[in-house]
């Protein structure tokens, strides 16, 4: 199968202004290639970019320099540098991504925050809502919080709505920035199933796993992310 | 996607005497947008939002609008009357004040019958239904529709004016910090309900704000402002999570946690 997201020579760093433009390095040319019904799980001591990476391939934050494509649709797109529309559109579609932590949005209940990516992607509003029900509780979420904004649930109950909001749309590439971590033994199996069923079916999925066992339960390789080095004169230790 | 932008903005500059207000301020914006305009008081950023609405003429550049009548025109040489015409038809613009965008003296209901008639609506019945329902939808209660405005709380003023401004179901909407100076339990609503209507409408809108939560909510795109000129713009979470400008890098480092 050909790779569905090819990276090329990705380089990133920040720039932080406030401190006299202090440059801090976090990828140098990154390469990576993946395809359908492959898990990529990314390892590497803390602070070694693994998140940064992931947020990248996201369209989040900006390279420096380096390719990004993705196959959206039936073309080939560059995401690194691309239009904001062009962005949002693979993301509606093809991209789908976990993040640790739950934006809340005041006032919208739980359930309806998970059916509205596939609303928008045209799905009737009460099968969206019948599957955002489904999803829910096979994550273990008991029915009489579904109809409750997040902004009160705990931060396993709002991680596991995070979960079920991105995995609405069968999306063919799945990013996920350690899923089950603050997730208990039961709930992180549940996480663990359906994220294995995604991969079987074919989505490509690269993602952080901090407990070994999820990670060997789903990944099917393992990409280093190693710390860059700093260049010579620059201060060590600040690195984000 | 589509092809063709709806508004397309090119050098806009605006000047006060001899004090630059904007300065070559270019941008598209694409039908089911949503374009944020940030920065601090002053920075710009409801000048040049008058400017795009045609309510003030630039010193320089041009806007021009992709219109469902009559194709790509040029704002800012219109005739007065025919940009009134685009105005009431296929644009909105939501005032901070509720009270520059309603008119006071006359119920709620006429506030909204009001646009219905400009567009030409004529039956009576049928304009109190629509007002009727327009009600229901900004969680107005529907026997305040006889009521005037000066009988409305800050909040039920800004959702009326919101509705007056939506009932025709404009393609384009400007906005001027709908949610400033309003209690964050009402700000929590208009957003809630501005969300829920940007998105079922497919309008485009252009919002000006100093509140990067409400422009992180709303928008899709964001063009950070300071002493009249662009300084950043892009995807809206890109802008706030990997800010590049040190001026954006200062505003996001600014934003209080709670």
């Amino acid at each position: 199968m050909s790779p569905v997201l090819r990276v090329s020579g990705l380089t990133k760093s920040f720039i932080v202004h406030a401190q006299g433009d202090l440059a801090l390095p976090v990828l140098r040319d990154v390469a990576l290639a993946i395809s359908p019904g492959e898990c990529v799980a990314l390892v590497g001591p803390s602070g070694a970019g693994k998140s940064t990476l992931l947020r990248c391939l996201y369209g989040n934050y900006r390279v420096d320099s380096g390719s990004i494509q993705i196959h959206h649709g039936s073309a080939r797109v560059e995401l690194a540098g691309a239009e904001p529309r062009v962005t949002l559109d693979i993301r509606r579609r093809t991209l789908g991504f976990v993040s640790q932590f739950l934006r809340v949005i005041p006032r919208v209940p739980a359930v309806d925050i998970v059916a509205e990516p596939a609303i928008r992607l045209g799905a009737a509003e009460a099968e969206a809502r019948r599957r955002a029900e489904f999803l829910l509780g096979m994550l273990g979420i008991p029915p009489r919080l579904w109809s409750l904004p997040p902004a009160t649930f705990s931060g396993g109950e709002q991680q596991r709505v995070n979960i079920a909001r991105s995995l609405i749309v069968d999306y063919p590439i799945l990013l996920l920035d350690e899923p089950t971590a603050s997730l208990d033994a039961a709930n992180c199996n549940g996480v663990v199933e359906l994220i294995r069923q995604r991969r079987d079916a074919g989505a490509a999925i690269v993602g952080i796993f901090h407990d070994t066992a999820v990670r060997d339960a789903v990944s099917t390789r393992i990409l280093d992310v190693v710390p860059p080095r700093f260049p010579p004169g620059a201060p060590v230790g600040v690195q984000p | 996607m589509t092809d063709t932008p709806l508004l397309l903005v090119r050098d806009v500059t605006k000047r006060f005497g001899g004090r630059i207000a904007c300065c070559d301020v270019s941008f598209d914006l694409w039908p089911g947008e949503v374009l944020g305009i940030v920065g601090e008081s002053g920075s710009g950023k409801t000048t040049l939002l008058n400017c795009l609405a045609g309510r003030m003429t630039p010193d320089g550049g041009s806007v021009a609008y992709d219109s469902a009548s009559s194709g790509l025109v040029d704002v800012h040489p219109l005739s007065e009357a025919r940009r009134r015409l685009l105005t009431r038809t296929e644009w909105g613009f939501v005032n901070q004040d509720a009270r520059e965008g309603l008119r006071m003296g006359v119920s709620a209901g006429a506030n909204i019958g009001e646009r219905l008639m400009a567009i030409g609506a004529r039956h009576y019945g049928e304009i109190r239904q629509t007002a009727t329902d327009w009600l229901g939808r900004v969680e107005i209660e529907l026997d305040r529709l006889d009521d005037r405005p000066t009988a409305f709380s800050g909040g039920m003023r800004q959702r009326l004016q919101i509705a007056r401004n939506l009932v025709s179901q404009p393609r384009l909407v400007f906005m001027d910090e709908p949610t400033g100076g309003l209690d964050v339990s009402v700000q929590a609503r208009i957003l809630d309900l501005l969300r829920g209507l940007v998105a079922n409408l497919n309008l485009s809108a252009v919002l000006v704000t100093h509140d990067l939560g409400v422009a992180r909510l709303l928008t899709h795109r964001l063009m950070v402002m300071q002493g009249g000129r662009v300084v950043e713009a892009g995807l809206t979470d890109q802008v706030l999570d990997d800010p590049q400008h040190a001026y954006t890098q200062m505003l996001v480092a600014s934003i209080l946690p709670v």
